[in-house]
């Protein structure tokens, strides 16, 4: 039973956590909801309190595009990095036996992220690009004989990159997931006869629920800020509301940019707000 | 994690160390130990003799932030420059925001005129510049010759001036108190690559003609983009303007919308927003009309690929820029900030400045340091005698070459509007940022 004394004992020891908390995460958050009601001129912002940020913010039919366009590119990273990264886990997880093995494969998946993901994301262009080594490479096989255009500079170019800097995000959480999973169910599955896809729906999908989660919160919430992928692959022909916010402090509209990202702020807590209903991750894990 | 924030961490920083001479003048060793270490700013100048020595720290476009410049002052002068190069948008920023992080602000005209304002840099007393006289007429009256007309937008002689030394309103007149002296500029135009295009580009409006789809660019920085837009729209007869350099509302309204439709059609390949992806676009050949500025124009001819800086009949969108000094600074540093601002128009900069493309805003002093074929070929529009080198000593241009547009006169002397920031500047930001969502 708790007594007073542990209690206040354990109030002391979440102190520290609490004021890191407080200093870098609460108050930063309160300047920001503060500011987004300030008004700004050309160079300087002005403290006051008004609507305006807001009022032109959610009544401009650019910011309902530029969401959609936020949620395209979160929806379709999230899908491809799902298919990715659970049949990646569930190869490590189930496929390679050894540990010694699962190390090295996890090892290699590893191994582009010593880069910068700037880096990863800018090699694509060279790749991509109409003159580029693919291009250039089905023109000579026959395949094409014009440059397929949609390749850099598109959708298709900003969610390949988005998947490709992201995979690694989905993969761990839910090899993590499946690692958990009592091999000794599958086995029963088997012995009652289940076939592999069957155990898969009914035992190994389920069990990796927290990872898949965790998995779909990183991969969906740094998408949804991202601003520097959308700018280059899609050579700056799409936005996103990070590109907005950031064209908006680049500009000093810093009462704007602080209203965009308040209400980012808030569709990016209700998505994961959804999520965490679906799965409890705190009773699985 | 953002490409401007490489770029903006770039810190072209020169030699900040203790340096050798500082210590062998006995005197002023100690001095020189402390200020040469940049552990010192706005202290009371207790050493006031000693201008030698002293740190300056200079932020701005990287165009004039090089470090040859920095070398040279400190040969010639004895002073160090710390410089700092930044994107456009963030010198605007630190300029407000950090107004003790900086001691020369290398600006804009049109970020001066948002910058100045704030009160966060003092004006310069001309009286104190021995080459004063020498500075272009353009920065003065905003004339180049007595009778040339004065362009649209933000004209550097406009903002140029302020009414007195505390004063932060521009004055309509040249008085006696300079906000920024200038040091460089340029006329812009679009860049085409001879090689794929087989007609003559003559107009802005060719930007948008459909033969060019999906192959043509513009640089999405809202201010300088939406001037570039205004002057494809008034090419085209789309849109009339009472001031491209300040437009009203509808006008805006009517350029952006023009824009909108362009990209729908998918006339453009991308936008850019830095140098290096300018030149990318052009070298990988994305992009075969767009707008550019000289540099990366002779960028990618560096690349042994063709690229001409065309001139348009419509003219030229030019910009300029120019240092000018942080409110803090007083005293010793002051006295070193002046001497170096002198030192910058008297011509070795301005020479240096010139062999890049720019403009030096002192020209006649620029010329003592530049050879006769050096100043044939970037001034007077001459066909090279013999290779241009460029100041590090690459070839840049073979014997024979003419400057794309001709000379200093018939390039500055046909600018149809300036770089500039408008009164709806709020508004037309909005209407671009609309323009590169939709």
């Amino acid at each position: 039973m708790a007594s007073d004394t542990s209690k206040r004992s354990s109030y002391f020891l979440i102190s520290p956590m609490a004021l890191i908390f407080a200093v870098f995460l609460v108050i930063p958050l309160l300047t920001i909801v503060v500011v987004s009601f300030w008004d700004y001129d050309e160079y300087r912002i002005l403290p006051d309190f008004i609507f305006e940020n807001y009022k032109y913010l959610l009544g401009s039919s650019v910011t309902w595009s530029i969401y959609l366009n936020t949620l395209k590119y979160a929806v379709l990273t999230w899908f491809f990095t799902l298919i990715i990264g659970f049949t990646v886990a569930y190869f490590l997880a189930f496929h390679v036996r050894s540990l010694t093995w699962q190390i090295v494969f996890f090892m290699l998946c590893t191994i582009p992220f010593w880069t910068s993901n700037i880096i990863r994301m800018i090699s694509w262009i060279p790749f991509l690009g109409r003159n580029g080594l693919l291009n250039s490479a089905l023109i000579n096989l026959g395949i094409v004989d014009q440059p397929l255009e949609f390749l850099l500079f598109s959708d298709f170019a900003v969610v390949l990159a988005d998947v490709h800097l992201y995979a690694l995000f989905m993969v761990v959480p839910i090899f993590n997931s499946m690692m958990r999973i009592d091999r000794s169910l599958v086995e029963a599955a088997r012995d009652a006869g289940a076939s592999g896809f069957e155990t898969l729906k009914s035992i190994i999908v389920p069990l990796s629920k927290p990872g898949i989660a965790i998995g779909s919160i990183f991969v969906i919430t740094v998408v949804m800020g991202d601003f520097i992928t959308v700018r280059l692959m899609s050579g700056g022909q799409s936005a996103s509301v990070g590109l907005q916010i950031s064209n908006e402090i680049g500009l000093l509209q810093y009462p704007a940019a602080a209203a965009s990202a308040v209400v980012l702020l808030i569709t990016v807590l209700l998505i994961v707000t959804a999520l965490l209903r679906l799965v409890d991750i705190r009773k699985e894990l | 994690m953002t490409i401007e924030k490489k770029i903006s961490d770039t810190n072209l920083e020169t030699d900040t160390g203790v340096s050798r001479r500082g210590f062998v003048k006995g005197a002023a060793a100690v001095t020189g130990a402390a200020i040469g270490s940049g552990a010192i700013t706005g202290f009371p100048t207790i050493w006031a003799q000693n201008i030698k020595d002293v740190t300056l720290r200079q932020f701005g476009t990287g165009v004039s932030n090089i470090n040859a410049i920095a070398e040279k002052c400190k040969e010639d002068l004895g002073i160090n420059l710390q410089m700092t190069a930044l994107d456009s948008d963030a010198v605007a920023q630190r300029a407000v925001t950090q107004p003790n992080s900086f001691d020369i602000a290398d600006i804009e005209y049109w970020i001066c005129k948002k910058v100045f304002p704030a009160g966060t840099m003092q004006p310069m007393d001309t009286s104190k510049l021995k080459n004063y006289d020498a500075i272009s007429k353009l920065f003065i009256t905003g004339k180049l010759t007595p009778d040339s007309e004065i362009a649209q937008g933000t004209a550097p002689h406009t903002v140029g001036f302020v009414e007195g030394m505390d004063s932060t309103t521009f004055a309509s007149e040249p008085t006696n108190w300079m906000t920024l002296i200038p040091t460089i500029y340029n006329a812009d135009t679009l860049g085409i690559r001879p090689d794929l295009i087989d007609r003559e580009i003559n107009s802005w409006a060719d930007l948008l003609d459909p033969a060019f789809k999906g192959k043509a660019s513009i640089l999405n920085i809202p201010s300088i983009g939406i001037m570039d837009a205004a002057m494809v729209c008034e090419a085209m007869g789309e849109v009339t303007y009472g001031d491209k350099g300040n437009m009203t509302q509808e006008e805006i309204d009517k350029t952006i919308a023009v824009m909108i439709d362009a990209k729908k059609a998918g006339q453009f390949r991308a936008f850019w927003k830095s140098f290096d992806e300018s030149v990318n676009l052009m070298a990988s050949g994305e992009v075969v009309i767009q707008s550019m500025w000289s540099p990366a124009v002779a960028a990618v001819r560096s690349k042994g690929i063709a690229c001409k800086y065309q001139p348009l009949k419509e003219g030229y969108r030019a910009w300029g820029g120019g240092i000018g000094l942080a409110k803090h600074l007083s005293g010793l540093e002051l006295d070193a900030a002046y001497e170096y601002i002198d030192w910058y128009l008297s011509g070795w900069v301005g020479a240096y400045l010139n062999r890049q493309g720019y403009y030096s805003a002192a020209p006649e002093t620029a010329k003592k340091y530049m050879s006769e074929n050096e100043w044939g070929y970037w001034m007077e529009g001459e066909a090279a005698k013999e290779d241009i080198l460029s100041p590090e000593g690459k070839v840049m241009e073979k014997a024979g070459a003419v400057r794309d547009g001709g000379s200093y006169e018939e390039r500055m002397g046909s600018v149809a509007c300036w770089n500039s920031v408008m009164d709806e500047n709020k508004h037309m930001v909005r209407k671009w940022n609309e323009f590169i969502a939709a």
